[in-house]
Order: C-alpha cells, then structure tokens, then sequence
C-alpha cells in the first residue's frame, strides 16, 4: 500500500457506526513510550534520531498486527502529503515540521498510527468509529505489549511511563472522543457544558485537533491528568462524562424537535440545499452546512443519505485531501471550487 | 493597580493571553481571574502545568538548584523550566525531588496505577508493592512529622530502587 492509496480509502473511524454513533464520530486513544537509555526526541541530535528511527522501524514488522503496516519517513514527502495525513488524523502538526529522524507507521484501515520521534519516542494511536474507548483500549494494549516484548520502555514503577512533558507522564495515556453537539450550540447550553467539562479536568478540543477552534458543532472531549489512576479508571471516567453529554444533547435535540420543528427542517433542508447546488465554497462554510445535514440524518429528518458520507466529507474537503484528489498543487480560490464539485458529486444524486 | 474586569479591587493576577497572534495582557482581581481561569481552562491544559511550574519556581529556587543537572543527557533544571520538557528518561531521576512535587501539581497525584511493561519478573512485581508499600509508609510520616522515621524510609526505598531498573 502507498500514500496515494489511502486517498481511495474511508479510515475505520469514519464509517459512522458503533454505539451512540448518532452523536459520537469516533473514539481514539494514544499513549506515549520512550526507549531507555537515548535522549528523547527534541534533545537527540539527527544522527541518534535516525538510529532510533531505524530500530523502531526493524520491530514494526515484527508485530503481528502490523506486519502489513506501512511506514513513511517524513523526510521523504513532500508538503501536501503530509499536510494529508495530518488531516486524516493519523499524525500532528508537530510531526510534520522538523523532518529528520522522523516517521509515521499506518495499519490498514487506519486504526492504528505510530508516530515515531514526534515528542516521544513512540506515540501509539488507536482509532474507532463510535463511543468505543473499551475496543480501543483492547487493541492498542496489546500494540503497546507486543512493542515492549521487544523493545525497553522508559518505566518508574512509581511515576509509570516516562514521558518528554510531566503532563503525560503516568500512564502516558490520553483518551479522546469526538462529539457532535450542534443541538447544545443551538440552544445556548453549550457553554455551560464546556465549563463543566473543565472543571473535571478534561479538555476540550476542535475537530481538527489540538490548538484548533470548535468548528461545525464539533467537540473532542480528552482526559488531562495521566498519572494517579490506571488506564481503566480514566476510560471509565471519560466513559461516564461523555453519557451525560450525550444525554444532554438529546434531550437539546428533542426540545428543538418539539418546539420548533418547522424551524430546525427549514435550517437542515437549507443547508443540503446549499451544499446540492453551490459552485464555490469555504472549508468553514462547508463544516457548517454539513453539521446541519448530519443532524437531519440523526433525527430521521433526511433519510436516503447515511453518515458516513457527510463523515468522509469532512475530511475530504480539506485543502491537501482536495489537492491529493486532483492531483495537483490548487490556490485556494481552485480549491472552494473544487470542494464545490466533489460535494455536489457526491450528494447530488441522492434523494432526500 | 486597579482589576481590568470589575475596576474594583486591586489587581494580583496578570494574565497574558495570545489570540490569532494577537496579545493581550490583562491584570485581575482574584474573584474576576478565578472566574478567567474556568474559561481558559477550556483552552488550555498547558496552563496548568506552567501555573505548577512558576509556583514552584518561586518556593524553591536556590542557588544549587538553579546548577541541578541530569547525569545522562546533561539539561539542567533550569532549561526543563524554560522549555517544558525534559531530556531523558533519566532526568526522572535526577530531578526527583522537583519532579515529586510537580508531578503531584499537574495530575493530583505522583503515584503511578496503570499498567507496567511486560514482562516483569516476579520479582520486579514483588519489588514494586514493596515500594508502594514504603512510599505509603514514608508519606504518612511526613504527615506525623515523624522525621526519624522519615529519612530511614526513604533510605530503604532509594536502597530498593537502584537494585531496579530503572537506571534508564
């Protein structure tokens, strides 16, 4: 499998399946390892950086579940491949500046990404469509065995994993989920949520990851402390605060439903309608009318288009996704109408 | 100086607040930044640790402690306070003590409960409920004030751990 591949794929996380699927996108979880005995990775010089590169890229292979993994040494790809991988969420920003001695690891399906040499030695990233942080766990525990049988990872029996930032240290676990919460926007109560949420020490991010803004009624909803409770504790933690966000935009949803349905229809059947026929459009503007389109589809409003369609949308009319597509550097006047046409390609034939 | 928000009381917390690269300072009153502070916790998990490390900063400084370097990868304590980030796995030794104290700022917590790396031998399994053990021990003298019984502890748990490996 190679980069241009995956352009042809839908990543697991996306299908729109798995409980609570309505409402929660997806369900991701990373940890963090270090290798004893080397500095981490922004006190290493290039030359220790590439040993250390070349010594996790040799056991990769060695892991059953990875064995069909591909592994892409940043150094290699040019700006708008990387800029795509960010976007499909298989690595950071961070990972794609500062090349040398870098590398990402893809599993088929997308559901497991390794950034090598980012801030950590190894951040292991396990994604899944749905409320599903118990699958998730499963799966990324086991990565995170089978990688320690083979290679020593950084370890205090009193502070846990090790990591480059005391933030992580501990478990080194962070445990993330991504809601859609347009129904607690638009009743005001949104706010109010967040600053709950807060108080619990979880933080709250946009869709497009760490240091971006809420956009398009999207909320990623993560654990901040990672050192004092097991890995169970904090999934079970994050598990019971996210039921009740949900619970809360449910019944934000029926309330608008029984208020004001006229209203909520004339909002969702504008915004397809947008989406259906326009010719140039905004990232943002796009994120917008496609929150509304996935509410409809949530509340049996729109019933021939699935979620999973708006779900891929949303990562495929992101500037690098666009130009992957055609296959060419765009401007980004090329690139609003670009998103314009694969919008009306893939919505456009479907009946409402 | 008088607080930006209520114009009232007089101003204890400054604030610096970087928006699409537009910076902003601010100068609070308690109650108004306390009120800030829930917002911005929204934002900002980092701020937290940085609120940890100026704090503790200010208890702590000496001179020797400015000069605290870790044997392996050379960072001073300093350039972690700076940066943010440490340099190796053995700067959790080095820096033990500072870390002790901010790790229990950052998570409310400086004991670890999640899992260990496979495989651990019995005998590391043995060796670290004996650890937590003492540890417990070790705190609740601190708390009695029992100093005494204090140091012998924490000779016992450093005895314990360089027999570990975790030597990095």
């Amino acid at each position: 499998m190679k980069l241009d591949d995956l352009t042809q794929h839908t990543s697991e996380w996306l299908k729109g399946t798995g409980p609570h699927s309505n409402i929660v996108m997806s369900s991701r979880i990373r940890l963090a390892r270090n290798l004893t005995g080397v500095p981490f990775p922004s006190r290493a010089s290039k030359q220790v950086l590439v040993e250390i590169m070349e010594d996790i890229e040799k056991t990769v292979p060695k892991i059953d579940y990875l064995k069909k993994a591909i592994i892409f040494r940043m150094s290699a790809l040019d700006n708008i491949d990387k800029q795509f991988l960010v976007e499909r969420h298989l690595m950071s920003h961070e990972h794609a500046s500062m090349t040398e001695g870098k590398a990402l690891v893809v599993s088929p399906e997308e559901i497991l990404s390794v950034m090598i040499n980012e801030e950590d030695h190894l951040r292991i990233q396990v994604m899944q469509s749905g409320l599903n942080l118990g699958e998730t766990w499963k799966i990324i525990d086991m990565i995170d065995n089978n990688f320690s049988a083979k290679m020593r990872f950084a370890y205090m029996p009193n502070w846990g994993y090790l990591t480059a930032c005391p933030t992580n240290t501990g478990t080194a676990m962070r445990g993330s989920v991504m809601l859609h919460l347009p129904a607690l926007v638009m009743t005001k109560q949104i706010n109010k949520v967040l600053a709950a949420i807060a108080k619990l020490s979880f933080a709250t991010r946009g869709f497009y990851g760490e240091g971006t803004q809420a956009r398009g009624n999207f909320y990623q909803i993560s654990n901040q402390v990672s050192l004092g409770h097991s890995e169970q504790d904090i999934i079970q933690n994050i598990n019971g605060l996210i039921r009740q966000v949900i619970e809360q935009e449910e019944q934000a949803r029926q309330a608008l439903l029984v208020q004001n349905r006229p209203m909520l229809e004339d909002k969702i059947f504008r915004s397809l309608g947008v989406l259906k026929n326009a010719y140039i459009i905004s990232s943002q503007e796009t994120i917008e009318l496609l929150s509304m389109v996935r509410l409809g589809i949530d509340l049996g409003i729109i019933k021939k288009i699935k979620n999973q369609v708006v779900n891929q949308l949303l990562i495929m009319i992101q500037p690098a996704h666009l130009q992957k597509i055609e296959g060419k550097k765009l401007s980004a006047s090329a690139r609003d109408t670009k998103r314009a046409a694969i919008i009306r390609e893939r919505l456009g034939g479907l009946d409402v | 100086m008088l607080c930006d928000v209520c114009n009232k009381k007089k101003a204890t917390v400054h604030l610096t607040e970087i928006v699409d690269g537009q910076m902003t300072e601010m100068h609070l009153c308690e109650n108004c930044a306390h009120e800030k502070s829930v917002q911005m916790e929204q934002q900002f998990g980092l701020a937290d640790l940085l609120a940890g490390l100026s704090d503790f900063g200010k208890q702590v400084v000496d001179q020797q402690q400015e000069k605290l370097a870790c044997a392996q990868c050379g960072l001073t304590y300093d350039d972690f306070k700076k940066f943010g980030r440490l340099g190796c796995s053995a700067c959790y030794s080095s820096f033990r003590d500072q870390l002790s104290v901010l790790l229990k700022k950052i998570h409310g917590s400086n004991r670890h409960y999640g899992k260990a790396p496979e495989p651990v031998s019995q005998f590391e399994k043995d060796r670290n409920e004996i650890l937590r053990d003492l540890r417990d021990q070790l705190e609740h003298a601190i708390h009695t004030e029992d100093f005494e019984r204090a140091a012998e502890l924490r000779d016992r748990i450093r005895d314990l751990e360089k027999g570990s490996g975790e030597k990095a």
